[in-house]
């Protein structure tokens, strides 16, 4: 097994104060997702929604030794990050599967392989 | 050359997809997989030239091969036990089914696996293509660069990124599940079909084709037609290879110059290219609803059963394309399509056609959209728009062969204006 994050991303404005009956379909349709992880032997090992970009803080210059501080998301774009879950699959093909059923309306998922830090410097 | 380096180049040219995917199973790598390809092929070169050429040379490779890599593996345990192994590869890798006395027959054939890793839709469509010439047809890097018109140092760090994807992402060396294989199977054929089209018109250069590529497309659509017997678009996409091909004498005359169809000299099809391909696509027909590459084979098979252009069926020619629509909605389909509909309706029929598919987007750039107009122009005697779409499409076009035909037609028109 190897562990993918997803992260999903969106159109963000469609998620502003949402109604109570979308909001309860929506966690609906991430239980479903979660149990069908599950059920096809995958495992979700973290996933949290996101507040929305208008709330981001951005640190820039790390290794300048004088960070600068800036509002907002660290790249701007019309499709936010909007949520992630770290998953456990058998290969990139179950992760891929996982990723087809996680909800993601009006916009779609990354998947990223998590390195391994403990087996290779390169990750490779 | 001598009768073992002859053998051994034969070997290479029909073997290597076998020796390499029967490999990677043990080796767990596609790096180490083909150095001990590569390893076998030089030995084999010393060993046949002193012992004989063995009665079975794949399997002696194979065996080679394998043997190779898992001694890699027991004397390297602890540097590649580091390495992230192929999944789908685990099992076998440390076994030793390899050690001992090993049968031709019990090699299992891996090449459908090799075939699906290299077309994964996780990969870039380059890479797909790349790594389908290096791993499934034994082609060096050098070789591929050359065929794509493109550095070697760009197509050596193409394919490592993309080794590295199917490592570290675990991209796995596989069969898809029966209810993913239509798509991933549509995407292996894709990347075949995309082999065969940059080798039949090079999309750049000089030569309008580039045979060892189209040599390459067949043999691999061979191969895989012999691997998925069962598959109506695996023998639909032999076949319109085939029957393309059969016309590759007769696309160019003196001097390099582009024939079009109505140009060419019948005669020198190939003929048994033409007749394995039609009976190809009457069984590809025969059940269900045919997909795009057998629709297109059908098209294709119309065409070469003409005894003479103006004998086309072009209303059939008409029908396939619309069946073909209802399965691919393709700007460039429809593009044909309005060509047929010149050909059954008339030129005007045909130029109205063509203009509800001319503010597509994707066609842009595509010279063909412009010398098909060009044509239909020339014909209904309206020379300077004729001109106009003919220089248009001399702009977009990149084949030296495509743009001085262009360039020979825009003088006809423009002399008849005059």
């Amino acid at each position: 097994m190897a562990q993918y994050l997803l992260l999903i991303y969106g159109d963000e404005t469609q998620f502003e104060n949402p109604p109570p009956e979308l909001w309860n379909q929506m966690m609906e349709q991430h239980g479903t997702f979660a149990q069908g992880v599950v059920k096809q032997g995958g495992k979700i090992v973290a996933g949290e929604a996101l507040q929305p970009t208008a709330t981001a803080t951005s640190v820039r210059g790390w290794d300048s030794g004088d960070p600068v501080v800036t509002d907002g998301p660290f790249v701007e774009t019309k499709e936010a990050l909007g949520g992630f879950y770290i998953v456990e699959a058998a290969d990139l093909d179950q992760a891929i599967t996982f990723a087809k059923q996680c909800p993601a309306p009006a916009g779609g998922i990354e998947v990223r392989p998590v390195m391994d830090t403990s087996q290779s410097s390169a990750g490779a | 050359m001598t009768e073992v380096s002859q053998v051994l180049a034969q070997a290479h040219r029909r073997e290597w997809a076998f020796v390499l995917a029967a490999t990677v199973r043990v080796a767990g790598d596609l790096d180490i997989a083909e150095e001990c390809v590569q390893d076998a092929f030089v030995s084999a070169l010393a060993t046949w030239s002193e012992r004989g050429v063995p009665d079975n040379p794949g399997a002696w490779l194979t065996t080679a091969a394998r043997r190779r890599a898992l001694d890699l593996r027991r004397r390297d345990r602890t540097l590649r036990a580091k390495l992230p192994l192929l999944v789908g590869t685990e099992r076998a890798a440390f076994s030793d089914e390899v050690g001992g006395a090993e049968e031709a027959s019990v090699i299992p054939d891996d090449r459908l696996r090799l075939v699906f890793t290299c077309c994964h839709p996780a990969l870039a469509v380059e890479a797909q293509v790349a790594l389908t010439l290096r791993l499934l047809c034994g082609l060096t890097t050098t070789e591929i660069a050359r065929a794509f018109l493109v550095s070697e140092t760009t197509m050596a760090a193409r394919i490592t990124r993309a080794k590295k994807k199917i490592a570290v992402a675990r991209i796995p060396y596989r069969i898809p599940p029966v209810h993913e294989l239509p798509d991933r199977l549509d995407a292996v054929l894709t990347v075949v079909h995309l082999l065969y089209t940059t080798g039949h018109t090079a999309p750049e250069g000089d030569r309008l084709v580039r045979p060892e590529l189209v040599e390459r497309a067949l043999d691999l659509a061979r191969m895989l037609s012999a691997l998925m017997p069962d598959d109506r678009e695996v023998r639909g996409l032999l076949a319109l290879l085939l029957l393309n091909d059969a016309r590759r004498a007769t696309r160019t005359g003196e001097r390099g110059r582009l024939l079009l169809l109505e140009e060419q000299d019948r005669s020198r099809w190939d003929g048994q290219a033409i007749a394995e391909g039609t009976e190809l696509v009457r069984q590809a027909l025969r059940r269900g609803r045919p997909g795009r590459f057998s629709l297109q084979a059908a098209i294709a098979a119309v065409h070469a059963e003409a005894p003479t252009y103006a004998d086309t069926d072009w209303r059939e020619i008409l029908g396939l394309y619309d069946a073909l629509l209802a399965v691919w909605r393709s700007p460039v389909v429809e593009l044909n399509r309005a060509v047929a509909v010149a050909m059954v309706d008339g030129p005007v029929a045909g130029l109205a056609a063509i203009d509800t598919v001319a503010g597509d987007s994707r066609l842009a750039a595509y010279p063909y959209l412009q010398a098909a107009r060009a044509d239909l122009l020339r014909r209904l005697g309206r020379q300077d728009e004729a001109a106009a779409a003919y220089r248009t499409a001399m702009e977009l076009a990149t084949n030296a062969a495509e743009r001085s035909f262009l360039a020979h037609r825009l003088q006809e028109v423009t002399a008849g204006a005059e």
